[in-house]
């Protein structure tokens, strides 16, 4: 049964150097997280998935032009047309191209999903590893101060940092991160905990080594995979919030994005109208996103986590 | 002890609440530096007047003072007065407050009645097509806005098929009581109600199917068999207990989440909870009722926590004790 | 009629990766009252052969070959006497007493479930089986009033006499331990094991102790087996295998425990180099001969039954002459 770390094999080049193997071993681990991603079908239909549509966001200004967005340019066109050759997703209230909101609004949903989790975790972990490496005051205090933002309801604070700060796209992307961090926070603290008890950071202690010594070398090595797979769990609760916020009516009003869009077609009388087309594509677009995120978020969970793994073998 | 467990964590969450009156003070001050300022506007006061009504809303003196007057206030059941309506915040928290409790208790009792046994199921027999079934359900239902779900619901059922209303609590302009009325608000509620439980349901499944994952491979699950047990007895007597302590903490620390948990859906439906109230507040802005919420919604929390922590203490032994 | 009678049994298996064969083809005979010890490295199937004994193992696990218990084939029976039979008619004490005991269980009830679940065939009502738990608790060295303890409450050593007075409640006419000591230290282990023996003589039981250490089996069985890789490679009166292996794994694992005090043995340390074999991937021939001393060109490819080496002894290796 093999595992995450691989010799070189006698057919790789021999290289006699300490640092080699470590790289080496790194290439291994690589190839092999590769390999079970591959192998897992489910896993690699969410990453194509993600793909794609981080792709359309990229593009999008080479497949819809700008100007399908803006109302005074749509003037001319029919509202609350149905989805046809010319407009792929139909038209709303105000004659703009819902296809054009759907694939712009995806660059700035993915945009502020990935940018604030840049963020949460970011924080979470500096806080959590922080607090787990030097215990004592310094971990008493910042699990306090964890403590009191989980239990602060998430949307209503969330809601008022939005409505002190002015609505903007980078305001919007704090609030979300300043307020989810805690949660990887308490993560990456019980990992580092854990590590921490292991008997060879005490050896190299014993050793002399120096604490940023410890840190980057034992610590952060144990903790990295954690918070990758964190990450990309964190993604899509970072996406939807930001849907939910601008639902509500906080984001910046210059951007258009999924969220904005149900909060125009709703406000616009689009259910009543049953104008399905012009709220549908952009649910449907978080959803997909989502999903495809947690599908591959839980598989690499599973692949970096060898905790996780023996649940999906055989025998105990 | 057990004495001192609970003592520790009541103490605890007391500590957290005054943190959270700290921050709240300072949050909307922070916010607002003169609330009377946004009170005044386009009318004419004269400086006596401002005065009297700076004091009236205790504005007066250093922050400190204020800080003090606000805290004794607030012991005192005194929230203050809206902005908007100028009704106490406490009476229009009071009138908000049944609509949302029962429609997000109704939501969280029957997603997790269905949550937790279509778990147990699927996560007894792991692999199963039940399983793949209920897994995938689960996950789509998380990875769906709550609110668009709404509007899917309220556009098919309401709009299209007519069977129930587009919104609001009870028919407008009903005169009915009693019973009837009761039936009427019932029907109102179906839509959110559904909406919600829907949305809360694959998170109860998903925890609890990895909790009878856990223990399922736990030893003392062979020895049970092996002492001839039936099956289902073993799932029952053994499994059970010890899986359902994760989902216990999860519903009760969702039950802090009652009063908060809705304002998207409650707006999308139109329903007159504390939602509503909360965006109105932000709309104002009308600060004396945004603290007060923001007040009530954590203290349901801390409330909530601290009810978690006590009951793992008293039904996992090896919590709490020596 | 032999108390467990096993027939060439074979045990596989079924995971993600393909089939395992853990067992593969085990004879294996316990007469009443007989002490067996089963001794090997992990992985070599001896855990799960105690499994198999009682029709524990995976569902879709492939099961073939003959268990029978007191002449009954337990893969043929049906559910409502398998379950009759399980600890009445065989008992195991699991290894790690920690994960075996429900967590948030007293202990007195979890050893009086036992007690309720035969309660028929023992003719006992609930008044008599909470007495029962007394008793057993005091006959295994604990007060009885620990049965109000939960498990966490107890250390390793109360844990492990707890299990074997679980084992003990059906008066079962076979006790099979599962590496009993293994988490213990040396002094408490000793006091299980004087306990073991205690009971068995006590009571007549029939004992199959499975250990990869071979030096505890030396004063607690009269016959020895050892496994490697999925079969039996060697078995006899333990006293004569001891001092006289004749299978090179029999002898390493007879030498590796050195005896205290006697200076051959502290000059002498010797382990086994290499790991045992991956099951779902068996050398060819032997396959013990990546790791033999005395292996010779055969051995890679011709696999070896066992051989008669004396009465009652048997080993599997070449270098045994086969007679007739």
């Amino acid at each position: 049964m093999s595992d995450t770390v691989l010799e070189p094999t006698p057919a790789d080049p021999v290289e006699y150097s300490p640092r080699a193997a470590v790289r080496a071993r790194r290439r291994a681990s690589v190839v092999e997280l590769a390999r079970h991603v591959r192998a897992d079908r489910i896993a690699l239909a969410g990453l194509i998935v993600l793909v794609a549509f981080i792709v359309m966001a990229v593009v999008a200004p080479l497949i819809s032009p700008r100007a399908g967005l803006s109302a005074v340019d749509s003037i001319g066109n029919p509202a609350w047309a149905r989805p046809s050759w010319d407009f792929p997703m139909g038209t709303d209230h105000l004659g703009r191209s819902v296809a054009a909101q759907f694939v712009w609004g995806a660059r700035v949903s993915l945009f502020v999903g990935f940018a604030a989790t840049i963020l949460t975790v970011g924080i979470g972990s500096l806080v959590g590893i922080v607090s787990g490496f030097f215990g004592g005051w310094t971990d008493s205090v910042l699990m306090r101060l964890t403590d009191w933002f989980l239990v602060i309801p998430f949307l209503p604070l969330a809601i008022v940092l939005a409505t002190i700060l002015d609505r903007s796209l980078w305001n919007i992307v704090f609030v979300i991160g300043v307020t989810s961090w805690p949660s990887t926070a308490r993560l990456v603290r019980a990992q580092v905990l854990t590590v921490k008890q292991r008997l060879y950071v005490d050896r190299a202690r014993a050793l002399g080594a120096g604490r940023t010594h410890i840190v980057r070398r034992h610590i952060l090595p144990n903790v990295a995979p954690l918070i990758l797979a964190n990450v990309t769990l964190a993604v899509p609760i970072s996406i939807l919030t930001e849907t939910t916020l601008a639902f509500l009516g906080l984001a910046d009003p210059n951007q258009t994005s999924w969220g904005k869009t149900l909060e125009e077609a709703f406000g616009a009388g689009a259910i009543s109208r049953n104008a399905w087309w012009y709220y549908l594509p952009a649910g449907l677009g978080i959803v997909a996103v989502v999903l495809a995120f947690t599908l591959f978020g839980r598989a690499l969970e599973e692949i970096l986590d060898p905790r996780l793994r023996r649940r999906s073998g055989g025998r105990r | 002890m057990r004495a001192r467990f609970v003592i520790a964590k009541v103490a605890g969450s007391l500590a957290t609440l005054a943190f959270v009156l700290v921050v709240n003070f300072f949050l909307f001050r922070v916010v607002n530096d003169d609330p009377t300022a946004s009170m005044f506007r386009g009318r004419n006061m004269s400086a006596e007047q401002i005065q009297q009504r700076r004091e009236q809303f205790d504005l007066t003196g250093s922050r400190l003072e204020q800080f003090i007057a606000y805290v004794g206030q607030t012991l005192r059941g005194n929230l203050g007065d809206s902005f908007l309506s100028n009704r106490p915040v406490t009476t229009e928290i009071r009138e908000a407050i049944w609509p949302t409790v029962a429609l997000v208790g109704t939501s969280t009792v029957f997603a997790m009645v269905i949550g937790v046994t279509l778990g147990i199921y699927a996560g007894w027999r792991r692999r199963s097509k039940f399983d793949v079934a209920s897994t995938s359900f689960s996950m789509f239902t998380y990875s769906v806005p709550d609110f668009w779900l709404g509007m899917l619901l309220l556009a098919f059922f309401a709009v299209n098929l007519g069977w129930f209303p587009t919104g609001g609590f009870e028919d407008a302009g009903s005169t009915a009581r009693g019973i009837a009325a009761l039936l009427d608000q019932a029907h109102h509620m179906v839509l959110p109600a559904l909406t919600l439980t829907l949305a809360y349901i694959g998170e109860y499944m998903i925890v609890m199917r990895s909790s009878i994952l856990d223990t399922v491979g736990e030893d003392y699950l062979q020895l049970a068999r092996a002492k001839g047990l039936r099956d289902a007895d073993v799932r029952r007597r053994h499994a059970l207990p010890n899986a359902l302590l994760p989902v216990v903490s999860l519903t009760a620390l969702n039950f802090g989440f009652i009063l908060s948990g809705a304002i998207a859906v409650e707006s999308i439906f139109s329903w007159p909870g504390l939602g509503q109230a909360t965006l109105e507040a932000i709309r104002g802005p009308d600060f004396p009722m945004l603290q007060g919420l923001f007040l009530l919604f954590s203290a349901s929390l801390i409330v909530a926590n601290l009810a978690v922590d006590l009951m793992y203490g008293f039904l996992d032994p090896r919590v709490g004790s020596r | 009629m032999s108390l467990l009678e096993l027939r060439n049994l074979r045990v596989t298996y079924r995971s993600e990766r393909g089939d395992v064969p853990a067992v593969r083809g085990v004879d294996l005979t316990i007469e009443r009252g007989q002490t067996v010890g089963l001794a090997g490295e992990s992985g070599c199937g001896k855990s799960t052969i105690a499994g198999a004994v009682l029709r524990l193992l995976p569902k879709d696990t492939l099961v073939e070959g003959s268990v029978l218990l007191d002449g009954e084939d337990v893969y043929a029976m049906k559910p409502g006497q398998l379950r009759a039979v399980r600890w009445s008619g065989a008992a195991i004490v699991f290894q790690g007493a920690l994960h075996s005991l429900n967590p948030v269980r007293r202990i007195g009830g979890q050893i009086e479930e036992a007690l309720l679940l035969h309660a028929v065939d023992l003719g006992l009502d609930r008044g008599q089986a909470r007495r029962r738990v007394g008793e057993l608790l005091e006959r295994v060295g604990l007060r009885a009033d620990r049965a109000r303890s939960y498990p966490h409450q107890l250390s390793g050593g109360q844990r492990q006499r707890v299990l074997i007075a679980m084992a003990l409640a059906c008066e079962p006419d076979l006790l099979i331990a599962d590496e009993p000591t293994t988490a213990l230290d040396v002094m408490v282990q000793a006091q299980v094991l004087a306990l073991l023996a205690e009971l068995q003589l006590d009571r007549g039981l029939a004992l199959l102790f499975i250990t990869h250490d071979l030096s505890v089996l030396n004063s607690t069985c009269e016959r020895l087996v050892v496994m490697y890789a999925g079969r039996v490679v060697e078995e006899g009166p333990s006293r004569e295998l001891f001092a006289d292996p004749r299978h090179p794994y029999g002898r390493a694992l007879a030498q590796a425990f050195p005896t205290i005090g006697d200076p051959a043995s502290r000059m002498h340390p010797s382990g086994l180099p290499g790991d045992p074999p991956d099951p779902a991937a068996l050398p060819p021939g032997c396959p013990f001969h990546p790791r033999c001393d005395v292996a010779v060109d055969e051995c890679s490819t011709v696999d070896v039954s066992l051989r008669d080496v004396s009465a009652g002894r048997r080993a599997a290796c070449v270098h045994v002459e086969v007679t007739t």
